[in-house]
């Protein structure tokens, strides 16, 4: 991995001048802005069993659907389109080496995007002088979870952009893989064949997966290690088939 | 590709060794038994049709694809086994020169000097050599999206010899440009000659002739011709060309040819004109001047009437388009002989 601080450094500035960076920047915080808003003043309005941060992460993901595609789509798709791949991968560079150097980039602006959100509970505590309102434990908790399911998610965004060279069709195969992830096991699960005794097994695996139970697991203090390498697995597995991916495409190039 | 079992040991004068490579892509050979040598220091110009497998085989030196079945050897490091290692002899610029639009010249040059490992002290210095070499001081600062393609094939050169590889190779440096900047970049590939290797491809053949020490044609994904512009136009065409524009019996031209000289032998021969006057290409295995005494042949004899007599000197392109049909025609026998 000689190479990937230079890779990492590189994308991270072509992210900073990309424009889709700013979309997805500016929607993401706006969105965010407007549900915490919302948020508040259904909190002034009555009284609520749960702390704003709860609320607040669990619309984890409506930016995560908007805002991931749009960091990643670009990533591999534009290279391969342009034919920069070619000129990058007859270095000594490896594919592994490109392929996590891209999806480190867009983990740490996606991370540092969700860090910006950290400014509203700060806005919060500040004028509402109230310490119930900034209970930092669920706020520690939602923050952990994102971090950790955003890498599966990116990892998810890059492995999409691999597979087409056209940012739009990874961009549109990443938002609706995410959404089918996200609420594709939570309504799988709920369905009633799925109390039929032949699928428990099914069941328990889906179960396991259901990422709304694991938002609620960490914002209430529970970490648990094998929602941690779920996510983890599922981020080395993805950007195993991103790079797959790729070596596939040039061996047809 | 089997790297070990090499009939041959490696030469250590040669930059590039290529023996019996074979690129198939879902049964269809895109290169086929293809063995040539580059000596270290020389130009070596790749000719070929569309679809002849120059940018197969060129893909296939660099590392970037492996080949189906025989070997390369890049200043003697095996390709297969040591594709890492072969990658650091290289620069290598793509066909159409693939660059990053959204990024400044100085910018891009220092981004690849960092992957082609180039200390980063160094790398300034070596950076401000090659704007200087390529003439390119003055769009330093400019974004690559919007600048004309003159530089930007000036940039893409830059970038494959900013590492100052041993090998340097290059498809269609020259495609798409002007006769200026033409000029600009054939005397720029010149200025490598002695101190890197270089193979390039084109279509511009002019410019090959000008550019390469030798030149391989490629076709159909066989090597169809190798040498210099020179010995290329022997093997292919014979040693002397000439043009006649004659009338008359034609069924008694070629004995008299054969009596001024029996290697004379009548190449091309077009349909008579509206004055019954016929073109001919004459070949000979003569290096000496025959026109005078062709001339006085044709004069003293009373049934033919002669119009024009010169000598032709074939270019490249007719080397080329010659042997490129002679593998055609060698490809295409086998077919009628099924055929029929």
């Amino acid at each position: 991995m000689r190479h990937f601080f230079t890779i990492l450094s590189h994308e991270i500035r072509m992210l900073l001048v990309s424009p889709s960076t700013y979309v997805a920047s500016v929607s993401f915080l706006a969105v965010m802005g407007l549900l915490f808003t919302i948020l508040l003043e259904q909190f002034s309005q009555q009284p609520q069993e749960v702390s704003p941060a709860t609320f607040f992460f669990a619309l984890f993901w409506i930016p995560v659907v908007i805002t991931v595609p749009f960091l990643t789509m670009k990533s591999i798709s534009e290279e391969r389109r342009l034919g920069t791949l070619e000129t990058l991968l007859t270095t000594s560079v490896t594919t592994t080496e490109v392929v996590v150097g891209k999806f480190a980039a867009a983990y740490l602006l996606y991370l540092s995007l969700w860090a910006s959100t950290g400014g509203f509970f700060w806005i919060l505590r500040r004028f509402a002088q109230d310490a119930r309102f900034f209970d930092p434990g669920p706020l520690f908790g939602g923050y952990l979870f994102i971090a950790v399911s955003g890498a599966f998610f990116v990892a998810i965004g890059i492995f999409t952009s691999s597979l087409s060279r056209n940012q739009a069709v990874a961009a549109i195969l990443s938002g609706g893989g995410l959404l089918g992830l996200i609420f594709g096991t939570h309504f799988f699960e709920q369905m009633e064949f799925m109390n039929n005794k032949a699928f428990h097994p099914l069941k328990v695996a889906i179960n396991y997966m259901d990422i709304f139970r694991h938002l609620g697991d960490f914002t209430q203090g529970i970490v648990d290690t094998r929602q941690i390498l779920f996510y983890f697995s599922g981020c080395v597995l993805a950007l195993m088939f991103s790079i797959l991916g790729v070596e596939a495409k040039l061996l047809h190039s | 590709m089997d790297s070990a079992q090499s009939p041959y040991m490696s030469d250590p004068s040669l930059a590039i060794e290529v023996e019996n490579l074979v690129k198939t892509y879902a049964g269809v050979s895109a290169v086929n038994q293809v063995s040539f040598t580059v000596r270290k220091g020389e130009i070596l110009g790749f000719l070929g049709p569309n679809g002849a497998g120059k940018s197969t085989t060129m893909r296939i030196l660099t590392g970037f694809l492996p080949a189906t079945s025989g070997i390369v050897r890049l200043c003697g490091i095996p390709v297969a086994t040591q594709a890492e290692q072969v990658k650091r002899l290289i620069g290598y610029m793509p066909e159409n020169n693939p660059l990053p639009d959204d990024m400044r010249v100085s910018e891009y040059l220092y981004y690849r000097g960092r992957l082609k490992e180039i200390p980063r002290r160094k790398l300034k210095t070596r950076i401000d050599e090659v704007l200087d070499l390529c003439d390119l001081k003055r769009v330093r600062h400019r974004v690559i999206g919007k600048l004309s393609k003159g530089f930007r094939q000036r940039v893409g050169i830059a970038e494959a010899i900013i590492a100052e590889p041993p090998i340097i190779i290059m498809d269609e440096p020259t495609i798409g440009l002007d006769p200026h900047q033409i000029l600009i970049v054939r005397d720029l590939i010149g200025s490598l000659r002695g101190r890197m290797t270089v193979i390039i491809s084109s279509h511009i053949l002019p410019e090959i002739e000008v550019t390469c020490d030798r030149v391989l044609i490629i076709n159909q994904g066989r090597v169809v011709a190798t040498g210099t512009p020179n010995e290329l136009r022997r093997e292919i065409l014979g040693h002397s060309l000439y043009r006649l524009d004659l009338a008359g019996e034609m069924s008694a031209l070629l004995p008299l040819l054969h009596s001024v000289e029996p290697t004379l032998k009548i190449d091309e021969q077009s349909a008579p004109d509206s004055e019954g006057f016929t073109t001919l290409r004459l070949t000979t295995e003569r290096d000496d001047p025959l026109g005078e005494l062709l001339l006085k042949a044709l004069y003293a004899d009373g049934r033919f009437r002669l119009r024009g007599l010169s000598q032709v000197h074939p270019t490249l392109e007719d080397v080329f388009l010659a042997a490129t049909k002679r593998t055609w025609e060698i490809v295409d026998r086998p077919n009628e002989t099924t055929a029929a």
